[in-house]
């Protein structure tokens, strides 16, 4: 029933014709899709930010984005910034801590979490996953495991005397054998994921720390903006 | 800005997170060419190639799409472009060495739209890696792929001496070799760092 | 080529012609996000979104489009629909947003999609391409969801999130791991074979 019929020549203004035209209609549709999901998709975003700084820095109320530069200077972070951090101000703007967002190789895949910087106690307070594809039931303990969170009740990331570094590594070791307040308590069956974040942690604490200590205090003060939450 | 080091990206993308075994990218031309070993190897090397020019092509359309500020348009242009540099290549190709186009040529339209190398483009932008980190990630991919293409050949070259009941031949047999593939190379976890 | 819509269209996308079970279409990027119910639900909506919209679009098009210029033009609108399912599913939930991450864009090179576009929508009335993407997302959807469904009870005692068996039993973890999907998918595949067999089988009996 079939049978091909006899195709007519397509003349190139007609392919011109149809490419053009159904581009043209995909870039509209596109871009006033982009604009109407913009405002929402950016509401989504702040909330769940809202959301893991309540969880593990409650004292903030409202925080702001930054980042630090190739100086290794701390500057309010620009729009999109890939790895930002965050200040955590309560309502008279004094800076309660900090937020940062850190990222490295796990057991599977990246692994992205935020972690709670005190300067009260120049102290790793807490931490959350954003995102991870560890083993279930294995590698993704280490957001459960009571004596692995328990090293992070006062996790220390205080500063060498020059400033320029954390006096001490952080680093992961066996289970059991945390001495020190920089030592994270791993987890046995576990281990790769344990270790990785404390490698994490000490890779970014290196870079972030030093810029927050000697910065930060600039920031204090500051009230929110209008849209900032 | 992700600063992993080249070759805990290469064993990654070739070994503990596999395009095939881990994320199930390019299943359709992993089951319908790996009935033999010659053709496994063909076809991963031209998934290899194809991957390797993807990558360069999703490194510079996103360095153009920053510029111009226009996410919404990464689907859109990789695919397009991807397709596209494809096709020149093929015909590149069938002009300046046709031995390697009788090799590999009759494989490259087949995959150009294939999920594996699409996957790779975004994985990669997503990843935020730079030229030379896309470039290794690609030849990991590559490798990855065509390994266990190549595995897959070898067993299933066995299996259609062994006596199967006829309900499991064909898909569902690939399907639980393909399955246990996948869990030994589970135990590549844990090396790439 | 202008026959009604008939209900056909839409059944034989449910089990003769299943996309998944039958003709093992479009499994690429879809079977890694089958690992709990709810994401396997979500890709599988998403693809049939797609789908029936770009088997719309191509349907009402089809005339316009010159022969030599179609896979380019098809490309074009499943890429948009798919930047549009993109866009909506990250206003709709973040969360269910990272747990598909990359899975969603990749929707564009599921095979099912441009085949559908390419031996149907292209030849065929609106109403007809409706039907035939609406069945065909609706048989995707549920063969995804029971992949699904399987590797969330047997993977983590639960479905859609809710703990199942109280007293609990040693999830297998493995199913929720990347061989998971391709042993549960493995096991759908024998049962909807044994049917078909014994359909078989009973058919010369009547």
């Amino acid at each position: 029933m079939t049978t091909p019929v006899q195709q007519p020549v397509t003349s190139v203004w007609s392919m011109y014709r149809a490419i053009v035209g159904i581009g043209a209609l995909c870039a509209l549709l596109i871009v006033s899709v982009f604009k109407a999901t913009e405002g929402r998709i950016a509401d989504n975003r702040a909330r769940f930010l809202a959301s893991a700084v309540a969880e593990i820095l409650p004292e903030a109320q409202w925080t702001l984005a930054v980042a630090v530069d190739a100086s290794g200077a701390l500057v309010e972070a620009s729009e999109g910034a890939a790895l930002p951090g965050y200040l955590g101000f309560d309502a008279d703007g004094n800076i309660v801590g900090a937020v940062i967002t850190g990222i490295g190789m796990g057991y599977a895949d990246n692994i992205r979490l935020l972690y709670a910087y005190s300067f009260e106690l120049d102290a790793i307070t807490g931490f959350k996953i954003l995102e991870s594809k560890e083993t279930p039931g294995l590698g993704d303990r280490v957001e459960v495991e009571p004596h692995f969170l328990a090293s992070f009740d006062r996790l220390d990331a205080s500063l060498s005397p020059g400033g320029d570094a954390l006096a001490n590594a952080i680093v992961t070791v066996k289970q059991g054998e945390k001495v020190a307040p920089w030592q994270i308590d791993g987890i046995t069956g576990a281990t790769i994921t344990s270790e990785a974040i404390g490698r994490i942690l000490d890779v970014s604490a290196s870079v972030w720390v030093p810029a927050l200590e000697r910065d930060a205090a600039a920031f204090a003060g500051r009230q929110p903006h209008e849209e900032e939450q | 800005m992700n600063d992993a080091a080249h070759w805990s990206i290469f064993v990654e993308a070739a070994l503990i997170n596999n395009f095939v075994l881990a994320y199930f990218l390019g299943i359709c031309p992993f089951f319908g060419v790996s009935a033999k070993l010659e053709t496994a190897l063909r076809m991963g090397g031209a998934v290899s190639f194809v991957m390797l020019v993807a990558s360069v092509c999703a490194f510079s359309i996103n360095l153009l799409l920053d510029a111009v500020a226009a996410p919404y348009l990464r689907i859109i242009s990789y695919i397009l472009v991807i397709a596209s540099t494809v096709q020149l290549v093929e015909m590149l190709m069938r002009k300046l060495s046709p031995a390697t186009f009788r090799a590999l040529g009759i494989y490259l339209p087949l995959i150009t739209t294939n999920c594996a190398i699409f996957g790779l483009a975004l994985f990669q932008t997503n990843r935020e890696y730079d030229f030379t980190r896309s470039v290794v990630y690609a030849l990991g991919a590559g490798a990855g792929f065509a390994l266990a293409l190549v595995l897959m050949a070898g067993v299933r070259e066995k299996l259609d001496l062994a006596n199967v009941p006829q309900l499991v031949k064909g898909t569902a047999a690939a399907l639980v070799v393909a399955g246990i593939l996948s869990m030994s190379f589970m135990g590549f976890a844990g090396l790439g760092r | 080529m202008n026959q009604p819509p008939t209900t056909d269209e839409f059944v034989k996308g449910l089990w003769r012609d299943n996309p998944v079970f039958v003709q093992v279409l479009g499994m690429c990027p879809a079977l890694a996000v089958s690992n709990t119910a709810i994401n396997a639900l979500a890709m599988g909506l998403a693809t049939s979104f797609v789908l029936l919209m770009s088997g719309i679009s191509v349907s009402l098009l089809r005339r316009f489009i010159p022969r030599e210029a179609r896979i380019v033009c098809y490309i074009c609108i499943i890429a948009s629909f798919v930047t549009v399912v993109d866009y909506a599913i990250a206003a709709i939930s973040l969360e269910l947003y990272r747990s598909l991450g990359a899975f969603i864009a990749l929707i564009v090179v599921n095979c099912l999609i441009l085949g559908r576009a390419e031996a149907f929508a292209s030849k065929n009335t609106v109403g007809r391409s409706v039907l035939d993407a609406l069945g065909m997302g609706v048989g995707f959807t549920v063969a995804l969801l029971s992949i699904g469904i399987v590797r969330e009870i047997l993977g983590s005692n639960s479905l859609f999130g809710i703990a199942l068996f109280p007293d609990g039993f040693q999830t297998w973890t493995v199913m929720v791991l990347p061989s998971g999907g391709f042993f549960a998918m493995a096991l759908w595949l024998l049962v909807v074979n044994r049917i078909k067999e014994r359909q078989a089988l009973k058919e010369p009996a009547q």
